[in-house]
């Protein structure tokens, strides 16, 4: 295939410019290395491309709206074309917002689609860590891209956030005031570090401009750095694959890049923009010209945070009443600090859950089949009380717009929250824990008894029975590939020593995999084709003998 | 916006009801009714004949004095209303509070049920008992004010409960601040001036009649001029953004990746 | 489970010759039937199918170019003026337009690649990260040369006299940083508040008479003096900032020391949370309740402003309020206790 372009000999412009490069860039190697390179498909591995296509779109609306963005909070008197703001007095950057907004041809276009994309960069990257997750993706080799990913997901929060608070109007100002108090409240340090942030008082006249040297500068460079490593370890690692015929951790199946994944991604580029350019020009996103210019004494009824920070919002509605202790003559600020210490735990753990998990199964080989979730019934279960944890801080953010869309007290919604950010996970794992048993078992059921057709058969002696549909041996081997790991005991070392590193370990496989459901295995499967009569199982017509003979075999 | 200079430069009464109804043509439906109503404030704010107080006086026996008294003195059901003056019953009958039905956190608008002319009355029965704030003239209400200055007002006095463009919001207990979509000017007035139930009063020395005019004039531009962004999502602020964008937009997406990895046929 | 034996190795994937663990590898697995047949599409069966999926991809592509044609033309057609909702239309046509170029490409170019690009997977092998032991032994190699050769191992005192000054080199970068804004000094402890300072209505700066403040009404204050002030206006307004509300003076349950502090049930809080700071101004009049939009903290008015819900933990601090001789509504002195959020020397 790349004959055609390594070595023309004669031919038009196309062979030409190939030739041109290739003497001067080598771009024949690169074609040869990179060009037939395989990329499994499936939607689910599509949702990365979904962040980095909106980080893309962000790139570009972002850099349009830095050509006509002043971050500046000097005031002036707003003298520009909506009305009820006109002769108001208000920073430049909120008056810059504005006309972008209202004096730009597109401007506004461009500043919804800034920010639709950045709510979607962090849901799809969000997501797609789900999907990592419960696919157990993050095992080796790729933990340390999983560190990657985590680090770009902490990035996107950050990039949002210093967004979030540039335009300078009444709901990003009350924003900053939190995170204003928040510094405050940190022991030691936090007076002083929220006169250096601010630049002296809050708010000050320096907080924007610094932000906007964050936003436009110094964070999408590292994630630029961070979207580079972590594409960078995928073509090294090459995609992992679902588990099905054919697919082993020693293969990747599915299409090579040039042409069907160059013309599936790169389509996919143009319908991800397309999708947020059509959202942007029907659906309004963060009307700054509604709160009006910041100032320190209104607030808006539903002043919150966009949604990536909300969890961290939610935490700070939930600490309970009291926590606040003075210790030595020190303010000790825990209704702050201790939902900043629970949402930073919450963090290391989601950043550092491959290792716990390669340490307590001890498997050091390379896994690139995915599981299946059912099949890794306590990670599911884990990821499933994490994810409710989170939903629950997340909800917690909205308690007053819950409250008042479900006619319910907000005193009483904050409080059920309150229990149910501790009852919620627990129930999570149970629940997911034992699902996932139930589906496996159903899996091994299937595997071995073949599937219900509903077809009741009386048989020569009497006996009613329902025939069953054996599966052919590629559903099968969908049903059986999955890896199987058995609790162990606390082993004494060399020196005769049970250490309390073995016995945590020890504690966390019967934790992982004390209740475990086996593949069925050749032997099982043999034996239970022996019990039944041929009947019971067996597809009365010509199907059977096809679709028997091979699984023998 | 044409229509809002038109409102500004009437000269003569006459005028502002053909403005008016260039308006309702305009605005249509559900609007023009509540505003139709708004023409019939005048006989209310006129001086209340005697036969109206007495008129007033029957239907206050008949539907309120269960609650708040046979001389409307108040009881463990309801608070006296001696000196709450005609704004207040013209409010709370007029967006259908009064008479109040089950117990809940709060009293909430629904049907009403007099027409104007009750109401009328009603209220100047009330009137009748004690001085208090009366019924707003139709002047005073005239979306003609300072937008910016309204809007400044409204931010720093109502924004906190009600929302920066009066969408709504929660108080503690179950209560709420209702939204101020579709609300009558003549109700948000006499709102500030009563603070029924749990709404503080705005008198006019806290807010003079121009800023509660201002305050209205807002509300009004941002009711009546669509937001420039496309369709609205309530107003109710990131958090709704935020469910948006991960329910339609990343659905949509998610739809889309499942066509694009399904194989061809 | 008894056929099967825990094994240390996968033996079926020798080139993965790493610790299975706790792995439970059974002897009689099934076995991997291989890649599924390949399943033909009606593109390739038909050239009337083949031919209709181009004719797609082509439309599809001609509708991105009527698209951005469009988007074009409506910059053009539809401009921006003082009316409003020629802003919303500029949005929607253009935006309309732009997407329509762009999905007329991305649903074009991922049909053809679905419909006319070959559809039979392969399969590529995978090399596995370690390098074989030969570069593994040539990389140490080259590691002991380098070691060797720099005396990196055995020139201790170069080595740690490089760690020291890799260790403090970062601190210029850290101190660089001092300047960023000064030194919070007593700012905190202080407000524009002062004896005699007159009630000011937000925004507009009018003084407040006794008279003027109802029960049940609720004042939004500035100290009178804020809206003139040339520098740090929203500073003083960020700390200054105080809530002004009449109580039945039999309601409220005032300690000795505070009796003087208010003025014929008139009290004046401040209005910043002691949470993180939000602007605590949602009163309601019966229950005499502040609450707090951003966290839901909630103060009782009637009992000093005590918090009885929410993660706050300190009453909202009282402003000393009395009235001077015109009847005027004025500070006694400034807040006795610092305002706002905690903090560390609070």
């Amino acid at each position: 295939m790349s004959n055609a372009v390594a070595a023309p000999k004669k031919g038009g412009f196309l062979a030409g410019t190939a030739n041109y490069l290739d003497e001067r860039v080598g771009v024949a190697g690169i074609l040869k290395e990179f060009g037939r390179k395989v990329f499994p498909d499936h939607w689910s591995f599509m949702l990365g491309e979904v962040a980095l296509y909106s980080f893309l779109v962000l790139l570009l609306s972002g850099t349009f709206l830095t050509f006509f963005f002043q971050p500046a909070m000097t005031p002036v008197i707003y003298d520009g074309v909506y009305g009820p703001l006109k002769g108001a007095e208000m920073s430049i950057a909120y008056a810059s917002t504005l006309d972008i907004s209202f004096e730009v041809r597109g401007g506004l276009l461009m500043r919804q689609v800034h920010h639709w994309s950045a709510l979607l960069f962090v849901a799809a990257a969000g997501l797609h860590m789900l999907r990592v997750f419960f696919t157990g993706a993050f095992r080796k080799p790729r933990e340390i891209n999983w560190v990657v990913g985590f680090v770009l997901f902490v990035l996107g929060m950050a990039g949002g956030f210093t967004g979030y608070s540039l335009p300078d109007d009444l709901l990003s100002g009350n924003g900053l005031r939190i995170i204003d108090g928040m510094i405050k409240g940190l022991p030691v340090i936090g007076a002083y570090t929220s006169s250096l942030l601010f630049g002296g008082e809050f708010p000050g006249e320096e907080i924007i401009a610094r932000l906007y040297g964050l936003h436009i500068l110094l964070v999408p460079a590292l994630i630029l750095v961070f979207i580079v490593i972590h594409l960078f370890m995928v073509v090294i690692h090459k995609h992992t694959h679902y588990s099905g015929p054919g697919r082993k951790d020693s293969n990747v199946v599915g299409y090579p890049l040039m042409p069907v994944y160059v013309a599936k991604a790169g389509g996919f580029f143009f319908i991800v923009f397309g999708v947020i350019m059509l959202i942007s020009a029907t659906f309004t996103i963060n009307p700054v010209w509604n709160f009006g210019a910041y100032d320190p004494s209104p607030v808006s009824a539903g002043t919150q945070p966009d949604w990536y920070i909300g969890w961290l919002d939610g935490a700070l509605r939930l600490a309970p009443t009291g926590l606040e202790f003075i210790i030595g003559g020190n303010t000790w600020a825990f209704n702050i600090l201790l939902p900043m210490i629970v949402g930073v735990g919450f963090l290391i753990v989601v950043a550092v859950y491959p290792f716990i998990e390669a340490w307590v199964t001890g498997d050091k080989r390379e896994h690139h089949v995915l599981d299946r979730p059912r099949n890794a019934p306590t990670r599911t279960a884990i990821g499933a009380a994490g994810v409710v944890f989170y939903a629950v801080l997340w909800a917690g953010a909205a308690t007053d717009l819950i409250a008042t869309n479900f006619k319910m007290s907000l005193n009483q919604v904050l409080t059920s929250m309150q229990i149910l950010l501790i009852v919620g996970p627990i129930l999570a794992y149970i629940i997911t824990k034992r699902t996932c048993l139930s589906l496996q078992r159903k899996d091994r059921e299937i595997v071995l008894h073949g599937r219900e057709t509903g077809r009741i058969v009386r048989l020569p002696h009497g006996e009613y029975i329902e025939v069953h549909e054996p599966l052919d041996e590629f559903e099968q081997w969908k049903l059986v590939d999955f890896k199987d790991y058995a609790p162990t005991l606390a082993r004494p070392n060399a020196a005769g020593k049970i250490t309390i590193g073995a016995r945590i370990r020890a504690g966390l496989s019967r934790f992982y995999f004390e209740d475990r459901i086996a593949p069925v295995t050749q032997s099982e499967l043999d034996a239970a084709h022996h019990d039944h009569a041929p009947a019971v199982e067996e597809k009365p017509k010509k199907a059977v003998a096809a679709k028997k003979t091979p699984a023998k075999k | 916006m044409a229509f809002m200079k038109n409102k500004g430069s009437r000269r003569s009464p006459f005028a502002a009801v053909l403005v008016m109804a260039a308006g309702l043509a305009l605005t249509g439906g559900g609007y023009a009714a509540a505003t139709a109503a708004v023409e019939q404030v005048k006989p209310a704010s006129a001086v209340a004949s005697a036969a109206q107080v007495e008129e007033g006086r029957k239907l206050f026996l008949a539907n309120c004095a269960s609650c708040h008294g046979k001389a409307a003195e108040g009881s463990a059901a309801g608070p006296s209303l001696i000196g709450v003056g005609a704004a207040s019953v013209d409010f709370q009958v007029g967006t259908g509070r009064m008479p109040g039905q089950a117990s809940g956190p709060q009293l909430e608008a629904k049907k009403v049920q007099f027409t104007q002319e009750q109401i009328d009355s009603l209220a100047a029965y009330v009137a009748s008992l004690a001085p208090g704030p009366a019924v707003p003239t139709e002047e005073m209400l005239a979306a003609d004010g300072d937008a910016t200055r309204g809007g400044e007002l409204f931010r720093i006095n109502c924004a906190m409960c009600h929302n920066a463009v009066g969408a709504g919001g929660a108080l503690t207990e179950g209560k709420f601040a209702p939204a101020l979509k579709g609300v009558e000017s003549k109700h948000i007035y006499e709102a500030m001036v009563t603070g029924p139930q749990n709404m503080p009063v705005f008198n006019d020395a806290n807010l003079t009649p121009e800023d509660k005019k201002d305050i209205i004039t807002y509300l009004k531009y941002v009711e009546e001029n669509p937001s420039a962004g496309g369709y609205e999502l309530a107003n109710l602020g990131p958090v709704v953004e935020g469910l948006f964008a991960w329910v339609f937009v990343l659905g949509l997406i998610i739809a889309i990746t499942i066509w694009l990895g399904a194989k061809s046929n | 489970m008894s056929n099967k034996s825990i094994t240390s190795a996968d033996s079926q994937e020798p080139e993965h010759d790493y610790a299975a663990g706790l792995a439970v590898i059974p002897a009689d697995r099934l076995q991997d039937p291989g890649l599924e047949p390949h399943r033909v599409r009606m593109t390739d069966k038909s050239v009337k199918h083949e031919k209709a999926a181009a004719r797609q991809v082509a439309a599809l592509f001609f509708t991105s170019i009527v698209g951005s044609a469009f988007a074009v033309y409506a910059y053009f057609a539809f401009p921006i003026t003082e009316e409003l909702g020629t802003v919303r239309l500029n949005t929607l046509l253009l935006g309309l337009g732009i997407t329509l170029g762009l999905l007329g490409i991305g649903i074009g170019a991922v049909h053809w690649a679905k419909t006319l690009m070959p559809d039979a997977e392969v399969s590529e092998e995978r090399h596995i990260a370690r390098g074989s032991e030969e570069v593994r032994a040539r990389a140490v190699e080259i590691i002991k040369l380098a070691d060797s050769e720099s005396g990196f191992s055995r020139r201790k005192l170069i080595r740690r006299s490089l760690y020291g000054a890799l260790a403090l080199f970062p601190l210029p970068a850290i101190m660089i940083f001092g300047d960023l804004g000064p030194n919070p000094g007593d700012t905190l402890r202080h407000t524009m508040w002062k004896k005699g300072t007159r009630l000011a209505k937000d925004p507009s700066g009018l003084p407040i008479k006794a008279s003027d403040v109802t029960i049940g009404s609720v004042f939004h204050v500035i100290p009178e003096g804020l809206s003139e002030l040339e520098h740090h206006k929203l500073e003083e307004k960020a700390k200054a900032a105080v809530l002004l509300v009449r109580l039945d003076p039999a309601d409220i349950k005032e300690s000795d020391e505070r009796k003087s502090w208010s003025y014929d049930g008139i009290v004046a809080y401040s209005k910043i949370c002691t949470h993180v700071g939000c602007p605590v101004a949602l009163y309601e009049q019966h229950t005499h309740h502040l609450l707090c939009p951003c966290h839901q903290s909630t103060f009782d008015v009637t009992d000093a402003c005590k918090v009885v819900f929410g993660p706050a933990s300190r009453p909202l601090p009282q402003l000393p309020i009395t009235v001077d001789a015109e009847g005027y509504l004025i500070a006694q002195s400034d807040f006795t206790e610092p305002v706002g959020p905690s903090f560390w020397e609070r």
